[in-house]
């Protein structure tokens, strides 16, 4: 018998603390999603792909502690006209929800589902983190698959009058949330998802996203504030012709946060955005860990993918971006796009960049551009000699940076309330 | 209005004295100009004034009405009344025109401890004061500066200048770059501005300028002094015979 290594004992440490359902119709692929986590064993380290953000935290059976945050703003899109969907440390909490039907929208819950055979959600559900392993490995997105707890089923019909709205309340300091949302967009539907709050003091999430041809599918999330919650998110998404993904995701505060988006252009005339703007702040003890990881694949012809990330980081936050086009042979026209910047603060917090295109066809568009900088001293002085005092003008020059990431998303109000938020989140430090 | 009593400044960065001790006294209602050769320290002047850092400030005084100017922060300084025209104007990409105005103007009234200018009225006073100086909607909607051509920027200093009403202006080679056509326009848009309370300082190398707004008193500089002062005929003599026989003659 060959000894175990420290990753496999860390692997099997894990999963000892999980509980995995072994009946219903998600027990296959929870089996199989089983297989993955114990072939490729947890992250650690000494992984490539964890280079810049230490797993520890998120791999441990039991969850560092995290306490609540209140604040007195209002939730975020509270005061638009919505279908709510809330997640309380994780659990679905039906009274807190809105009823779940909608014209042009089926919706169910993965838990309640258990007993049920719904066909379109068997034949999605692990599937694309599946087929998101390749060329890297998603340990924690398989832990996922096997061991999620609830989430939401989408099927999209038609075109609902309002968006879906996924609330994560966090009310427990040890809670660690495991959730696994399928989303199937069928051809020429149209949806909006929202989603806001900080889940649990841990959240393993996964979000897959399959759209058939000429769909469309907006994605807006804010993470929650409570300083010391930690989150691995997942979205994995297939993209058919002509079909439409967007999503912008803002995260204030947060010890440790890494998103990952895989996506997949399988359709001609495809077009995918994934946008983010991140504030962190590392003041008062606090840490703040940001992680942007991203994988598009260019599969089809004359596709557009276009990646803005922007951070701002400040008394030692640490920001990360990891992106990646890859574009096959045969995906001709193809037109990527690929921006990340940081502004920092201070000397003291840092931004770390690894972006990557791999191009098989030759007539392809791509561009990736990476910078990190300082405040524009000269823009600064400008504006403080037509009098606008130091800290205002830093705080106008910092949402004029962010803003080109929040111009991604398409809903003006959206984005509006998305700048509110951090124009609020800037002013309480200064 | 502005008085200025041997002031000394030096680079912090390579400990070269620029300014070698100024004497300038601008009254209100009226526009000095002060001319000179490049690197003689005009612009030097117009930073230090306005409080741009780089600079050391190691002997001297810029009083404001009474108020020590190299005691406060820039933005105090504008508060109190200081507006430096940029020679060249800066991009601020992000921020809208309108909305830096605004902030600028509300920031300025609010130090000040004025009522701040509601939307309403700002807005009307914006689109005024911007057709006269030939701006439209367009270039009031876009990120500050950005994209806008020579005269479009020097147009937007004098906007600014307008929308501020500042009681010190200093004009920092506003005539660079500019077409003829454009520099009647931004001068016609300071001239508009003249007026009893209010001090100008235009900092030119030309006579050109100083024919659209005519000075009361001109004064050349050289290697970091006011050597010669003297009324509007200075200027003309200035772009007859070119300043090395003026600097001669005071030598």
């Amino acid at each position: 018998m060959a000894l175990a290594n420290p990753k496999q004992t860390a692997t099997e440490a894990r999963i000892a603390a999980l509980t995995i359902p072994e009946s219903g119709w998600t027990a296959p692929a929870r089996k199989a999603a089983l297989a993955r986590l114990r072939k490729e064993g947890l992250p650690d380290r000494r992984d490539e792909y964890w280079k810049f953000t230490r797993p520890d935290s998120l791999v441990t059976p039991e969850v560092p502690k995290a306490a609540t945050f209140t604040h007195d703003e209002g939730p975020i899109f509270g005061e638009r006209d919505r279908l709510k969907i809330v997640f309380v440390d994780g659990v679905f909490d039906a009274d807190a929800s809105d009823d779940l039907s909608m014209e042009g929208i089926e919706i169910g819950m993965l838990a309640a589902e258990q007993g049920a055979d719904i066909h379109w959600a068997r034949d999605l559900y692990g599937t694309l983190e599946e087929r998101g392993q390749d060329p890297v490995d998603r340990p924690l997105a398989a832990l996922n698959t096997a061991a999620a707890t609830d989430g939401v089923l989408i099927r999209v019909t038609g075109k609902p009058s309002k968006p879906v709205s996924l609330i994560y309340r966090h009310q427990s300091d040890t809670s660690d949330a495991v959730l696994h949302h399928v989303l199937r967009v069928e051809s020429g539907a149209a949806l909006t998802v929202l989603e806001n709050g900080p889940a649990a003091a841990r959240l393993n999430k996964v979000m897959e996203i399959d759209i058939a041809d000429g769909g469309t599918l907006h994605h807006v999330r804010a993470q929650g504030r409570d300083h010391d919650r930690r989150a691995v998110t997942h979205i994995f998404a297939r993209l058919g012709r002509e079909s439409v993904l967007k999503s912008f995701t803002m995260t204030a505060n947060g010890r440790l946060t890494r998103n990952e988006a895989i996506v997949e252009l399988t359709g001609d005339d495809a077009v995918v955005h994934i946008a983010g703007a991140c504030v962190g702040d590392g003041a008062n003890g606090g840490e703040f860990h940001h992680d942007d990881t991203v994988f598009i694949t260019h599969n089809a012809e004359n596709c557009e993918s276009r990646q803005v990330f922007k951070k701002v980081l400040r008394n030692g936050a640490v920001g990360v971006f990891q992106g990646k086009i890859l574009v096959k042979a045969g995906a001709q026209k193809t037109d990527g796009y690929q921006k990340s910047q940081s502004l920092l603060l201070d000397g003291d917090s840092q931004f770390l960049a690894k972006p990557e295109l791999e191009i098989y066809a030759d007539d392809v568009a791509c561009s990736h551009g990476s910078t990190s900088g300082a405040i524009d001293e000269t823009a600064l002085f400008y504006m403080r000699a037509r009098g606008v005092p130091h800290r205002e003008a830093t705080d106008l020059l910092t949402l004029a940076f962010l803003g080109e990431a929040i111009d991604e998303i398409e809903d003006r109000d959206l984005g509006e309330e998305i700048l509110a938020r951090i124009e609020s989140w800037l002013a309480r430090r200064r | 209005m502005l008085k200025i009593t041997d002031l000394r400044a030096s680079l912090e960065v390579e400990d070269k004295e620029i300014l070698k001790g100024v004497d300038l006294e601008v009254q209100a209602g009226t526009v000095h100009a002060i001319m000179g050769p490049n690197g003689s320290g005009k612009s030097t002047l117009s930073y230090v004034l306005s409080g741009k850092g780089g600079y050391e400030v190691t002997q001297g005084s810029a009083m404001l009405e009474g108020a020590d100017l190299l005691e406060m922060e820039p933005e105090e300084r504008a508060a109190a009344g200081l507006f430096l025209a940029f020679q060249y104007p800066v991009e601020i990409p992000g921020v809208g025109n309108m909305t830096f105005l605004r902030t600028a103007v509300n920031s300025q009234r609010k130090a000040r401890g004025e009522d701040e200018l509601s939307a309403t009225d700002f807005l009307k006073e914006i689109r005024e004061k911007a057709k006269a100086l030939k701006i439209d909607a367009d270039m009031l909607k876009r990120p500050v500066n950005v994209g806008f051509s020579g005269g479009e920027k020097k147009r937007n200093e004098v906007l600014q200048m307008a929308m501020l009403e500042p009681k010190m202006c200093i004009l920092d080679e506003t005539d660079s770059g500019l077409d003829i056509d454009a520099m009647k326009l931004v001068a016609d848009g300071v001239n508009a501005l003249r007026s009893e309370g209010r001090g100008f300082l235009v900092i030119t190398h030309y006579q050109r300028l100083l024919d659209h707004i005519k000075p009361d008193v001109v004064h050349i500089m050289s290697e970091g002094r006011i050597v010669k002062s003297g009324g509007p005929e200075l200027a003309l003599e200035v772009e007859h015979n070119g300043y090395t026989d003026i600097l001669s003659e005071v030598a």
